[in-house]
């Protein structure tokens, strides 16, 4: 078979360290089982790499197999035609599969979040010395006042009859979409109207802002700072300016493989738990970063992974250095728990802009997505904070930055209340 | 994705002759799958290139079928462009028949998946991923025949295996097919043992 990298590494057992693992198998030995995980390579697959090379996985005896792939839709279809068991996806994917959205929605679900973080807006160096110009930032504004800039820009832009910008994301269902479409509208920028939206996969992304192809992307690590390192980028948004709460990738599972091994998903969602919080761990981030540097996985310097970890993030090739408290988060503040509340407001960011409409079948659709009642039952006795409701109101105490917060109950009137988004009954789907 | 039905041309209704799109860079792979397509009767091809501006081109060559590599990386950018047509209700929708698992599972291992515009009729569509497949799964038999030939063991065999296939299609004795791919070899300053491998290839190519 030509075209599939499979990259699977044989996990290797390294020097034990792993006194916390919350084992449910403590003292017995069973056989090893097989469970094979797509992944695309990117920082915020780390929980994944940390339980196959840290021995969390070998721990509740499982052997992971780590299969590289290229794209999102790939993940979707192999875990669909049953090529992998599991899958890291992006923390809409299992939404938009049990709506029936995209092209082959195969219906899985997650019962683990793989953590939060690492997503940024880089903006071209041009575009971002045209704004510095219009607006005079001198480089230490956040990100709403960046995303307002911006604004002043595409009305400059519309008014020289110049073309609309045209900024890439990596997916049609992805948290990148919808941040960077909340960015842009929190300062009054439409992404339908006033920019072209595009799509362009995570390592293609520097080479085609080298390129001129694009203006803007939003990605996850490492590919901004190697923009900004290589001189044609400016950081303006981080994930954490926009929601910290948001959940990033998540394991997606496939329902037929979890019928038929309820207790090896058990013994995962053990060993992730486990390796999550090992990977939040600072004095493991050098081990992690020297993991996750290998081919078999990001094949990037160790140096620029552990630079990620520490939050220290470079966003201007002038130098400037901005430290973002929990860049990257893989187990603190219930990072895990697939939160109900979170699904939903996925799903409300995608009648938002138009996906699908609104409806009660909808809603009940949303919620098998996310399976908090999985993740509770298997990690009820295992020492991690386990959260007792499965909804809350987001944005309360980590804030949105549109300043309004969410709440699941009411969907409607919450996209209502966003004076940009897609015009009324623009979504066809179902 | 049926939603999309209603939304499909009449000039899909299987009255104008198929069109197929690849979206292919590597230029080889484009070849076998054009002439896989020519002999199944498919003559309106296009082979996309390159990412850029995948859209405009798309549209204008309005293909029914859309044939992709599974490893490129562009399948994103369709499944994007996918979400666009659909919210400016344009009918370049898609589907992938799942009432044949195996089917679609073949592809993929195969690595190739068909995007088939709505309103196809589904024993055309099939065909068409049938013949991608086999074509596929030819290409790949070729590449690995390709790195046996390197050992002088298998490069016997070629040289026997094309002086067979002069033999049949020739109507040439064993001596007189030999001294055919020999006396070639000579004029074209060739080694003999690729000489019969391009006999091998073709053979293969125009065996059905």
């Amino acid at each position: 078979m030509w075209g599939i990298t499979d990259m699977s590494g044989d996990p290797v057992s390294r020097a034990g360290s792993v006194d916390d693992t919350p084992s449910t198998t403590k003292g017995r030995r069973a056989p090893e089982r097989l469970v094979r995980v797509g992944f695309i390579p990117l920082v915020d697959m780390a929980v994944l790499v940390a339980a196959a090379e840290q021995g969390f996985a070998e721990r509740e005896g499982i052997r992971l197999q780590l299969m590289k792939d290229v794209s999102w839709s790939n993940i979707r279809d192999r875990l669909a035609f049953r090529q992998f068991d599991v899958a890291h996806m992006l923390s809409p994917m299992p939404v938009a599969s049990q709506l029936h959205l995209g092209s082959n929605p195969y219906p899985c679900f997650t019962p683990f979040a793989l953590g939060r973080g690492g997503n940024a807006i880089t903006l071209s160096l041009d575009l971002y010395r045209e704004m510095q110009a219009l607006a005079g930032l001198d480089g230490s504004e956040g990100a709403l006042a960046n995303a307002l800039a911006l604004k002043q820009v595409v009305e400059h832009r519309r008014q020289a009859g110049k073309k609309p910008l045209v900024f890439a994301m990596t997916y049609p269902f992805s948290s990148h979409n919808y941040e960077f479409r909340f960015w842009l509208a929190a300062a009054g920028i439409n992404p339908d109207t006033d920019v072209t939206m595009t799509v362009v996969p995570p390592p293609l992304t520097v080479d085609a802002m080298t390129a001129r192809a694009i203006d803007g992307f939003c990605v996850n690590a490492p590919w901004n700072i190697i923009a900004v390192e290589k001189g044609i980028g400016r950081m303006v948004a981080t994930k954490a300016d926009i929601w910290p709460s948001a959940p990033e990738k998540v394991l997606g599972v496939s329902p037929e493989w979890a019928d038929e091994n309820p207790e090896t998903l058990s013994r995962l969602v053990v060993a992730l738990d486990a390796a999550a919080r090992w990977c939040d761990a600072r004095e493991n981030h050098a081990a992690l970063a020297d993991m996750m540097s290998a081919p078999a996985y990001l094949g990037v310097p160790s140096g620029l992974i552990l630079q990620l970890f520490s939050g220290q993030l470079t966003v201007d090739p002038d130098g400037r250095v901005r430290h973002v408290e929990n860049y990257l988060r893989f187990s603190g503040q219930s990072a895990n728990f697939p939160w109900i509340s979170q699904a939903l407001w996925i799903y409300s960011q995608m009648v938002r802009w138009g996906q699908v409409a609104y409806s009660e079948a909808g809603l009940a659709q949303v919620k098998a997505a996310y399976r908090p009642d999985l993740y509770r039952r298997i990690l009820a006795s295992s020492g991690a904070s386990v959260p007792l409701h499965d909804s809350k109101v987001e944005g309360l105490d980590e804030t949105f930055i549109d300043g309004r917060s969410f709440s699941p109950d009411d969907i409607q009137d919450y996209v209502d209340g966003f004076s940009i988004r897609a015009a009324a009954n623009a979504a066809v789907d179902e | 994705m049926r939603a999309f039905k209603t939304l499909s041309k009449d000039s899909q209704s299987g009255q104008r002759p198929l069109r197929v799109a690849i979206i292919e860079e590597n230029g080889i792979r484009a070849a076998i799958l054009v002439d896989g397509l020519r002999e199944a009767g498919i003559l309106d091809v296009e082979v996309i290139e390159t990412m850029t501006n995948m859209l405009r081109r798309l549209s204008t060559i309005d293909p029914d079928v859309i044939i992709i590599g599974i490893e490129n990386p562009s399948r994103d950018v369709l499944e994007q462009m996918f979400q666009v047509s659909k919210l400016v209700s344009r009918p370049v929708a898609m589907f992938v028949d799942r009432s044949d698992g195996s089917m679609i599972q073949a592809a993929v291992e195969a690595g190739v998946s068909a995007y088939v515009v709505d309103g196809l009729r589904k024993e055309r569509v099939k065909a068409i991923v049938d013949m991608a497949v086999s074509r596929f799964n030819a290409f790949d038999r070729l590449q690995r025949e390709l790195l046996e030939a390197r050992s002088e063991l298998a490069s016997r065999k070629i040289v026997e295996r094309a002086k067979g296939i002069l033999m049949r299609t020739r109507q040439l004795s064993e001596e007189e097919a030999y001294a055919l791919l020999r006396q070639t070899a000579m004029n074209e300053k060739r080694k003999l043992v690729d000489i019969a491998q391009s006999v091998v290839t073709a053979a293969s190519l125009l065996e059905k």
